[in-house]
């Protein structure tokens, strides 16, 4: 139902990597870790500040697929995949958008399910690529249903 | 401890096992991550959605399987860090979170990963590529 919209991208949308987003952020699942938090121990680090953790972008916003409208219940969240140039660092500006890089189906034993495969993208203030997300979504049977598609 | 300049292949970082998953621990992340899909908090809006009870978000449980990693940064970072989401984690579930080195290269050490409950059945699993600074 949606092959007709890969391809399609979202606006840009700037974000700000914020120390107290951060630290809520890390705190959150468990890793306050002063790499993260201390700015005193980011100095001193590798890095001369702090960075934020891998599944940070979690929280950034990064705009909206117009066209593609999904399920707001029941989708299963089957992958996840980040690939990073560099961490995120703490204070940095990031451009974020959205890409819808593939739609598929399968039958199984549940019926047909769509796999639903959401490209995201960070950029620093250059268009340098920072990051990646990839992100499998799956539809169920039920769930189209509920579409009503 | 098991640290990652002293493992070989085939050997493991040390495990962390973390505290019986509470609803306290899934509203503070829904908070910080902005995911507030009630599955996560509700037990209405899971029983809804045909669940038993609340689930933690997936990402809830990659996030803390990556501290693994984290006191290495000043050997390297993730570079890449993929997962399925293979079972629900439940509120009273005991989480263990694993790496294992596969692999390690000139440029980066390759782990096998994964996130498993009480009953040893993996919740989430995947692989991460640590890249070498």
């Amino acid at each position: 139902m949606f092959h007709d919209l890969i391809g399609s991208k979202s606006n840009k949308v700037k974000n700000f990597v914020e120390h107290g987003r951060v630290k809520q952020f890390a705190e959150s699942i468990g890793d306050l870790h002063p790499i993260y938090v201390d700015e005193e121990y980011g100095r001193k680090s590798k890095y001369g500040r702090n960075i934020a953790p891998p599944t940070y972008p979690r929280v950034f916003d990064f705009g909206v697929l117009e066209q593609v409208k999904l399920p707001s219940k029941g989708l299963i969240h089957g992958e996840q995949r980040y690939i990073f140039k560099r961490p995120l660092f703490v204070g940095e500006e990031v451009y974020c958008y959205t890409e819808l890089q593939n739609y598929y189906e399968k039958t199984g034993g549940n019926g047909l399910m769509g796999f639903v495969v959401i490209k995201r993208y960070g950029e620093d203030p250059e268009g340098n690529l920072i990051f990646t997300e990839e992100m499998t979504a799956i539809i169920t049977e039920a769930v189209r249903k509920a579409m009503k598609v | 401890m098991n640290s990652l300049t002293q493992i070989k292949v085939g050997g493991s970082l040390s495990e962390v096992t973390l505290p019986p998953v509470s609803r306290l621990d899934l509203i503070k992340y829904a908070g910080a991550s902005l995911d507030f899909n009630p599955i996560h908090t509700i037990d209405e809006e899971a029983s809804k959605a045909g669940l038993p009870g609340v689930i933690a978000h997936g990402m809830w449980t990659m996030g803390n399987l990556a501290k693994l990693f984290t006191p290495y940064h000043e050997i390297g970072f993730m570079k890449d860090y993929q997962i399925r989401f293979s079972g629900m984690v439940f509120l009273g579930d005991v989480i263990t979170l694993k790496a294992v080195l596969s692999e390690e290269t000139e440029n980066a050490f390759i782990f096998s990963v994964r996130a498993v409950n009480q009953k040893e059945k993996d919740v989430i699993k995947g692989k991460v590529v640590f890249a070498k600074h």
